[in-house]
């Protein structure tokens, strides 16, 4: 086991850990990209099937299921690329600049 | 104590083979061949018990030792000239990530024109990678160096990766005497690895080489180049340590001591050589010989390169009044890399000595006593430019 507190230092006032080694939980949910985004999905959950291509390809695990079986993309991690447009079915995913 | 007659290649192989590393991936390149060749010998024939990865490529093969140091378990890799090119992203890459892997270096020209013998080109033009390097003159000190290497790298305040840097052929290929001690006290000497900030374990999973975002980036940088610099005291240990340890056994094959440098007929000099690697041999027969004529010249040679030894290297020449750097890699427009570098530790020194580059033994040209007598007359008389060829 790493005994992080050691590893860890303090330089120009911040702490950081020997060769950037991070504890995994959580690290990737503290740094949100979705900023880098300048398109955005939306969904069409009239046109739906619920089929979950756009939750099993998105590269950065944004989607998620609701309660009534359908995927919302979170847009906090969202970076835009639009694989989930591009993998629909049935194309219900529209990619929208963001300024729009 | 075990005396034997063998190639300097074939040494480093029984050194390595005595650290017991728990991975070694290699490819096998012209004229690293004999010690990798030795090295799968010994784990074909159950001698050894590492994992040996026989990869498609330098990259791989270097990537393979990151991927296993990344473990926590203790990785080795050998390579030359166009493989530690075929590297160079990864050596950032494993000095970044503070995995220490270590490497035998067997120095080759660069390509092109394609050429398979010796200069320093290969190792020199890595020298901002972040890895400590050590420049060997004799078997013994590739022996003796292939064992401490180790114990510098793991030790917990460097946890940086390492080469030691042997001239191919014109050592890796020569038989000499070397003392191989034995396994019983390397072990004692170099301990196992134990890793403190990179392991393999389920029960606490990790993100290694993770983005750097500009608001970390810089940081983390200086802590790996503190470490460097700070690697110098702990090489000190272990040289001292070593030098306690397994005192010399054949007479002229290293260091009576081990340091960053070793001083040869230096305490009265007035006019002093500069080099590293199998040269300083040849160097020092120059330097009795000029000595029998009563000429007051010496010869600083370099062990440690990177990190650069300032102090040991202000200390040693100091009152010197003329310096002649050998070396056998350039940076080209600038001049000669080493000269450099001496130039700028002995800036604003009291002295001010002459520092001239002597550009030599490129892609295998013989650096003959001839060569060096008349450097030692250049540089006496002030002839030439300051960055001579010596064809």
């Amino acid at each position: 086991m790493i005994d992080f507190e050691k590893v860890k230092q303090t330089v120009g006032g911040k702490k950081i850990t020997l060769g950037a080694v991070l504890k995994s939980d959580g690290s990737t949910v503290a740094t949100k990209t979705g900023g880098w985004r300048s398109l955005r999905p939306v969904t069409d959950f009239s046109k739906c099937v619920k089929c979950g291509n756009c939750w099993t390809f998105c590269p950065d695990a944004s989607y998620k299921k609701n309660e009534k079986g359908y995927f919302e993309v979170n847009l906090d991690y969202c970076k835009g690329c639009g694989i989930c447009s591009e993998v629909c079915p049935v194309k219900c995913i529209s990619m929208v600049r963001e300024e729009k | 104590m075990t005396k034997k007659v063998m190639e300097a290649s074939h040494a480093i192989a029984e050194a390595i083979k005595m650290i017991e590393p728990d991975v070694i991936a290699a490819y096998p390149i012209t004229p690293q061949t004999h010690i990798v060749e030795r090295l799968s010998d010994f784990v074909a024939d159950g001698e050894l018990k590492s994992q040996y990865i026989n990869v498609d490529s330098e990259f791989s093969a270097l990537s393979a030792c990151i991927g296993a140091s990344a473990t926590g378990c203790r990785a080795y890799s050998s390579t030359s000239s166009q493989g530690l090119a075929l590297m160079f992203e990864l050596l950032f890459i494993t000095s970044g990530m503070r995995l220490p892997v270590c490497m035998s270096e067997v120095n080759r020209a660069l390509s092109a024109p394609i050429n398979i013998w010796n200069d320093h080109q290969d190792a020199i033009s890595c020298r901002d990678s972040g890895w400590l390097q050590f420049y060997v003159e004799t078997g013994q000190e590739a022996f003796d160096l292939s064992l401490m290497q180790f114990k510098i790298s793991e030790d917990k305040d460097v946890l940086l990766p390492s080469m030691v840097c042997m001239d191919g052929f014109t050592l890796s290929h020569v038989y000499e005497p070397v003392d191989i001690t034995t396994k019983k006290l390397v072990e004692d000497f170099v301990p196992r690895y134990k890793p403190v900030h990179a392991v393999l374990d389920p029960e606490q999973p990790l993100t290694q080489g993770p983005i750097g975002f500009p608001s970390e980036y810089m940081e983390i940088r200086y802590a790996q180049c503190a470490a460097l610099n700070n690697s110098i005291k702990t090489i000190e240990k272990v040289f001292k340590g070593f030098s306690d340890k397994f005192p010399v056994q054949i007479k002229n094959s290293r260091p009576e001591r081990y340091y960053h440098v070793e001083e040869y007929q230096l305490h009265d000099a007035e006019i002093a050589f500069v080099a590293m690697g199998s040269m300083c041999g040849t160097i020092k027969d120059v330097v009795d010989r000029l000595r029998n004529r009563g000429e007051k010249v010496g010869l600083l040679k370099l062990i440690t390169y990177r990190p650069f030894p300032k102090d040991a290297i202000k200390k040693s020449l100091k009152g010197i009044k003329k310096i002649a750097v050998l070396e056998k890699a350039i940076s080209p427009g600038v001049g000669g890399v080493l000269c450099d570098e001496i130039a700028g530790v002995l800036y604003k020194t009291d002295t001010q000595p002459d520092i001239r580059s002597f550009i030599v033994g490129f892609g295998g040209r013989d650096v003959k006593l001839d060569h060096i007598e008349k450097i030692y007359e250049m540089t006496k008389n002030d002839k030439g430019s300051k960055e001579e060829w010596m064809f």
